[in-house]
């Protein structure tokens, strides 16, 4: 009997559940981090949520097409390849971040400074490039209450949805400032890991992930 | 990094009273801050239900009391109607999120996650002490409420639009609304930042040997509510962005074409406002176990303990706690079934709801089962627990009617549903909370509380509600409708005049016994006598920790469990319990 219960316990210590540890093996702002990501999906889901039924209620919806198709600088109408490029870019600093993160395992204190500078310009640009859009959709006479192509619903998601998204990129990009100094500041060297960066980079590809879905849902289909 | 950065925590450091008692990164206090505003709501929620029974009782009588206490809003002695609804929609309000949210949740998630871990603290400490002071400001802010020209919110607490989305609708729906909802905006982030404390704390923290399987049930509880809250109020708070919009900036996510209102064409178009009861319910079923399932797993703890008997089928009872917390996610819609939804999705959301009793059902039964034949303690606390499957068991059967569309159909806004909702919810929360405050009261102070004042305060609350809320089963079948200002006007309504000021009484009777507990609670946190660190005999692990525990709840070591928390009366054993961190030479026998 006592042989089977310090067996029990044995048995119990040694698994990941069985206290002292974190089961998955990550720290606590990891794990907070996801999880504080999954919470703000289903913010975004309830947004998109929304959005979807209120467009599926209305007899019409605006062509996207047709609205989205300027270009700065160029007189030509060019359906949707203006956002392309914005999603483009985004992805693009995605793909900066998991350098920086890569560069932070390997201890590369300038790779990660380089990458995440790259990353905040990248995301700085996304948001310039939003700027022109909305300056040119409220040029044309858009505004939350009306605009001049259909239901005053499309204008009013439209702000309402990237917007609330914009201001995700726009505390990412703060938050990678931040980081950027941090690590500047040799914080992560000192500590032995550049977890945080990794931290951060979580946050930045879920806002990088949302967008692909409001690309998808508002402009695509 | 990975989970003890806290084991390396001295435990001893000289605080000023402001780090102490008011910005406190400690969980201790935290919790206590959370209880005491908490029990500061529960009055004023209390009280503004009295001048709601008042009106009830003697509608279109003068009171001059009534206008001595609120002035304007009740000129002449008589309630006018716009603040009785005003009235509704704040006592909901505060006692369904202020009370028995943030205070049930807010204080023993934190009180009892880390102690019964066996932690130090919180994952993030600031960030939880954060959390308690957002809570604070979302508290002042519905607070102000009260006090603008036009009254607080009184759209009801589900705020439904176009009430709610049209700044002239109702008096409330002016500057009240927008207090309403900027409270509900910084209540929402103070809930965030707690479940992700509470989540991370209960994965990540847990010390040698508390395994998942030998976790308190409180502490599954109070886990699954944070998960439940985590996915939950985003989705409200993306509703109320949507509705922020729609009253400052004049979209229409919520409101219809169509509209008139005082004669005026309303400019907006093309909103839905079944979408808001849709973002609305997808918060507010989960809320609803946001607000039982602490109270039920305190329960169980407190049963089991006063039972001198183990849980009875503990993995049944941790299974059906989360069964509970996932179906929960599903069932919104059955709080929609006369909001013109499709029949076919409310058909879906019947075979939902009802399949949320069995969780329910078989979490219950296990409790029955597991006082059986014990050796009861009668303590305060474990009164409370008793009186809760008293509440709760009505309550919960009555929700099986009102599951089933074809007879909610009828029983809708109804004081059938007022009753249903106060047997399960309110009431059996709040007995559920002072379980735990009667239980826990000696670890959190050092002192004990009176055991005859906390045994009256049993029996008058106990009697009181059942007298409240029973007879308003019958009033809901007769059809009285809810939120109504006066019965007067129609025969079926009006013949309950007898009945309402039965009820009114039974309340000033029911409400008079807290004052009972308020007095106990101040007066043993001072003058009761000193509690030693175990006075139950039980087993989790706080009682192993100093009443009240020190900064860092342990001493230089932390706690190793070697055995589940319900090991009441082990045939063989010394005495009838064996606390979690006996080592195993204990049982040897
Ligand atoms: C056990 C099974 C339960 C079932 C089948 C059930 C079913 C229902 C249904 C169908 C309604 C809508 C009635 C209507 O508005 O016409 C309702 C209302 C309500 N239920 Fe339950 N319920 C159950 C348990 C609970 C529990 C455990 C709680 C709280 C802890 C709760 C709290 C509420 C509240 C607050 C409302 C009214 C919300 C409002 O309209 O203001 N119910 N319930
Ligand atoms: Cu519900």
């Amino acid at each position: 009997m006592t042989q089977e219960v310090i067996f029990e316990q044995e048995k119990i210590l040694k698994s990941p559940w069985g206290g002292g540890k974190s089961p998955f093996g990550v720290s606590r702002e990891k794990f907070t981090m996801w999880i504080f990501i999954l919470s703000d999906a289903f913010t975004f889901g309830g947004l998109l949520a929304g959005y979807g039924a209120l467009r599926a209620s209305l007899p019409s919806w605006p062509s996207r097409l047709e609205i989205f198709s300027a270009f700065p600088f160029i007189n030509a109408k060019l359906p949707l390849l203006f956002v392309s490029i914005m999603t483009f870019i985004l992805i693009c600093s995605s793909l900066t971040m998991a350098l920086a993160v890569d560069a932070g395992k390997r201890m590369d204190k300038k790779g990660v400074i380089k990458y995440l500078l790259l990353t905040i310009g990248g995301g700085f640009l996304f948001l310039l490039c939003q700027a022109y859009e909305w300056g040119h959709l409220i040029h044309e006479g858009a505004r939350l209450t009306s605009n001049p192509w259909g239901v005053p619903l499309f204008s009013a998601s439209f702000f309402v949805i990237t917007g609330f998204h914009g201001s995700h990129v726009l505390s990412g990009v703060i938050v990678l400032i931040i980081m950027a100094i941090r690590v500047a500041k040799g914080i992560y060297d000192k500590r032995g890991s550049y977890e945080g960066v990794e931290v951060a980079g979580l946050y930045w590809h879920f806002v990088d992930l949302v967008w692909v879905f409001i690309f998808a849902f508002f402009y695509l289909l | 990094m990975t989970g003890h950065e806290h084991s390396q925590v001295e435990v001893h450091h000289k605080e000023g009273f402001i780090r102490k008692y008011i910005f406190s990164t400690d969980h201790k206090t935290i919790a206590k801050q959370y209880l005491i505003t908490g029990i500061i709501w529960g009055f004023i929620g209390m009280i503004l239900s009295w001048f709601m029974r008042l009106q009830l009782a003697y509608p279109n009588q003068p009171i001059p009391l009534l206008e001595k206490i609120l002035g304007g809003w009740a000129e002449g002695g008589i309630l006018k109607p716009e603040f009785y609804t005003a009235l509704i929609t704040m006592h909901g309000t505060i006692m369904v999120f202020f009370l028995l949210t943030a205070g049930l949740s807010g204080t023993f998630s934190n009180y009892l996650i880390p102690l019964q871990i066996g932690a130090r603290d919180m994952a993030f400490p600031v960030l939880n002490m954060l959390s308690y002071w957002v809570f604070f400001a979302a508290s002042v802010v519905m607070l102000i409420s009260f006090f603008v020209q036009t009254g607080p919110a009184g759209a009801g607490w589900t705020m439904y639009p176009p009430l709610s989305a049209l700044k002239n609708a109702v008096p409330g729906s002016g500057f009240g609304t927008t207090l309403w909802l900027i409270s509900m905006a910084l209540f929402i982030v103070s809930s965030l930042l707690g479940a992700l404390n509470y989540i991370t704390t209960t994965l990540n923290y847990r010390t040698k040997g508390m395994s998942m399987g030998r976790l308190p049930i409180t502490v599954w509880g109070m886990f699954v509510t944070a998960i439940l809250g985590l996915l939950s109020f985003p989705v409200l708070l993306a509703g109320a962005v949507m509705l922020i919009f729609d009253r400052e900036f004049g979209t229409s996510f919520f409101v219809p074409s169509g509209l008139v209102l005082g004669g005026q064409p309303v400019p907006h178009e093309g909103g839905n406002p079944i979408l808001w009861q849709h973002l609305f319910w997808f918060l507010g079923h989960p809320e609803v176990y946001i607000v039982l399932l602490p109270a039920v797993s305190i329960v169980g703890e407190v049963l089991a303990t006063n039972s001198r008997k183990p849980l009875f089928a503990y993995k049944i009872c941790v299974g059906a706690i989360i069964g509970i917390g996932a179906l929960s996610m599903i069932v919104w819609g059955h709080h929609m079934y006369v909001s013109g939804m499709n029949p076919i999705l409310g058909e879906i959301f019947v075979v939902t709801t009802l399949a949320i009793s069995f969780p329910t059902a078989i979490l219950i039964f296990n409790y029955l089962v597991t006082v059986w034949r014990g050796s009861l303690r009668f303590t305060p606390g474990m009164l409370f627990a008793l009186g809760f499957l008293g509440l709760f068991i009505p309550g919960a059967l009555t929700g099986a009617f009102l599951a089933t569309a074809p007879v909610d159909i009828q029983l809708h806004d109804t004081y059938f549903v007022v009753a249903h909702f106060h047997f399960t919810m309110a009431t059996a929360a709040a007995f559920g909370m002072f379980a735990g405050v009667y239980h826990w009261f000696p670890k959190m102070f050092g002192r004990m509380m009176n055991d005859k004042l906390g045994k009256i305060h049993f029996w008058g609350t106990f009697i009181g509600v059942y007298l409240i809320f029973f007879p308003m089963f019958f009033q809901g079948i007769a059809g009285v409708p809810r939120r109504y200002y006066s019965f007067t006007e129609y025969n079926f309504t009006s013949q309950f005049i007898g009945l309402n000021k039965f009820i009114t009484i039974a309340a000033f009777i029911a409400g008079a016994a807290q004052f009972i507990f308020l007095f106990n609670f101040f007066w043993s946190m001072f003058k009761g006598p000193k509690a030693d660190k175990n006075p139950w005999k039980a087993n989790t692990l706080e009682w192993q920790a100093d009443s009240p525990p020190p900064h860092g709840n342990w001493g230089p070591e932390l706690p190793v469990v070697y055995r589940g928390p319900y090991e009441y009366s082990v045939p063989g054993a010394e005495e009838d319990y064996i606390p979690q961190t006996a080592s195993i030479k204990v049982e040897a026998k």
